[in-house]
């Protein structure tokens, strides 16, 4: 039993990101898409129950088995208490039991097993994916319901107000109430298109976690963890094992294998020229591997490919000089003319820095379409300070660099920008 | 198809006596008889009945307390399923977790359609 309310806060704030999302999709499987709702409050009330009765009596021995039970017999409740409201169908088969005393308390044990939650889960991912729902609505109900992710992250996440978050979760549930989405896996020939829009906020979860926009947790394992937690049950699932699944779980295996050497003792970042690389997971990188290896026996090559194939890359070369820049490069070019993005010509501005040069890089860097777009990142000014001052155009780069300062908000990417200014203060005194 | 009324009587009166293991291992068979019906798109409703009651009785509708009747000729519960026939209702009824207990007793009878 752990003595301190505060480790039972961090505890319960872990089972949050760990459970909820198992914890909703029974439930909603149970209430139905119109009642996501419902199964929230659930959730959350379990929750609550879980702090005020840990902090009296201490934390039992299985916290998870603890709040599934407390779940469980929440849902019970419900169903009882709503026996006559029209609010609630199981008029369907898989429900029907959950109608007569005598079946309800096993039928409801039966629904919280650990092999059909996860079905439960992907089902739910799709449920969120549903073509008629908006892509970034579909992504921000993803980390909400699945990721027990809270209005204020994904804000943050998508670098937007808690408002428009909140907006969004509600204009899809409100989709949910009206067309009363089944829960289902899609039917074989829209299985692809569905399947992408899962993959990009999995995606997008993935980086929020490694690149983390708050300014507090650069690294925010847990993050990743959960991002690769649902992809996972993506390949698990025959129905969803397509390359570009497999794919993007090499590609988060790599990208995470360098996790720990990112970071210094004191939590600052290390450059990737400077990583010490023993310290990356070579076990990570193994698994990347095999991921990367069955991703390649797909009819077709997609970003997450060639992502993969980069972050491959970077985990083979043996130093930083040692790094392959040229096929990193034809990899980005090979990117941007199939999956032009602003942020995707940014990227490859970095391996034409090492490939050809500064100046060369000036000149890419000019040359991206939709440049306005990238202006409102920090890492745009960045780089474009690193390319300044490789040119010995230093008082542009300090401006670069306080440009980005500003636009950051990660405590410790300032503190490395810092960095680089007093640098060249100290050159040019 | 038509629809048939299974009347529990005695049985599951001696399982709340026992273990919580026992009751919850009796109410899978439950589960697993209806699960079945259900499956079947056979299963219409069912609910255990608690053994306190009242009763009214005449054209005086005189009110007396409980059916305090034996155990075994107490009803429990019921169970409405869709069946073709007498032999397959009583069929269905045969797999009654009731039975397990040597009191217990299924009544099957046919739902009837009211000739106007």
């Amino acid at each position: 039993m752990l003595p301190f309310t505060q480790n039972i806060d961090k505890l319960t704030d872990h089972l949050f990101r760990h459970e909820a999302g198992k914890m909703v999709s029974v439930l909603t499987k149970i209430f139905g898409t119109e009642n996501l709702e419902t199964a929230e409050d659930v959730v959350q009330q379990t929750f609550i129950d879980a702090i005020t009765t840990w902090k009296l009596k201490g934390i039992p021995d299985n916290p998870s088995a603890w709040l599934f039970r407390v779940a469980k017999n929440k849902a019970i409740d419900i169903i009882r208490r709503n026996k006559f409201s029209v609010q609630y169908d199981f008029s369907d088969n898989e429900r029907k039991l959950l109608t007569s005393e005598y079946s309800l308390a096993v039928t409801m044990d039966s629904f919280f097993t650990e092999e059909l939650i996860k079905d439960d889960m992907l089902r739910m991912m799709f449920a969120c994916c549903h073509p008629d729902i908006s892509e970034e609505n579909q992504i921000t109900l993803i980390l909400k319901i699945l990721c027990g992710f809270s209005t204020a992250e994904i804000a943050k996440a998508f670098l937007t107000s808690e408002d428009t978050v909140s907006k969004r979760l509600y204009r899809t549930k409100e989709f949910f109430r009206q067309n009363k989405i089944k829960l289902e896996i899609p039917s074989v020939h829209e299985l692809e298109s569905r399947t992408g829009a899962v993959l990009n906020a999995i995606y997008l979860l993935f980086n929020e976690g490694y690149n983390s926009t708050n300014s507090n947790d650069l690294i925010r394992d847990d993050l990743i963890e959960e991002a690769m937690m649902l992809c996972k049950l993506l390949t698990e699932n025959k129905h969803t094992q397509l390359p570009e699944v497999y794919a993007l779980m090499a590609l988060m295996c790599f990208h995470s294998s360098r996790s720990n050497g990112r970071l210094t003792a004191e939590g600052e970042i290390i450059l990737l020229k400077d990583q010490d690389r023993s310290k990356w997971d070579r076990i990570l990188i193994e698994r990347g591997y095999e991921f990367m290896n069955i991703a390649s026996f797909g009819k077709y090559v997609t970003s997450y490919h060639v992502e993969a194939a980069i972050a491959c890359e970077h985990c083979t070369a043996k130093s930083f000089e040692d790094t392959n820049w040229k096929r990193i490069l034809e990899y980005y070019e090979w990117m941007c003319k199939f999956y032009p993005s602003p942020i995707k010509e940014l990227n490859k501005v970095v391996a034409v820095m090492q490939v050809h040069g500064a100046a060369a890089a000036l000149q890419a860097l000019e040359e991206i379409k939709d440049k306005k777009k990238l202006e409102s990142f920090y890492i745009y000014h960045s780089i474009l300070g690193e390319i300044n001052f490789l040119l010995n155009k230093n008082k542009d780069a300090k401006e670069n660099f306080e440009k980005a300062i500003q636009l950051t908000q990660s405590e410790r990417e300032r503190t490395i920008l810092k960095e680089k200014i007093n640098k060249i203060d100290s050159i040019q005194n | 198809m038509k629809e048939y009324l299974l009347v529990f009587r005695g049985g599951d009166g001696a399982i709340h006596s026992d273990s919580p293991e026992k009751v919850q291992a009796h109410m899978q068979k439950w589960m697993q008889w209806m699960g079945g019906l259900q499956q079947d798109g056979k299963f219409v409703g069912a609910q255990p009945l608690e053994a306190t009651g009242k009763k009214i009785s005449g054209t005086k509708k005189v009110v007396t307390d409980g059916p305090f009747m034996e155990g075994k000729e107490m009803v429990g519960g019921y169970l409405i399923c869709k069946a073709n026939t007498y032999d397959e209702a009583v069929q269905i009824a045969n797999g009654c977790p009731i039975l397990t207990f040597d009191d217990g007793s299924v009544e099957v009878r046919e739902l009837k359609a009211m000739q106007m």
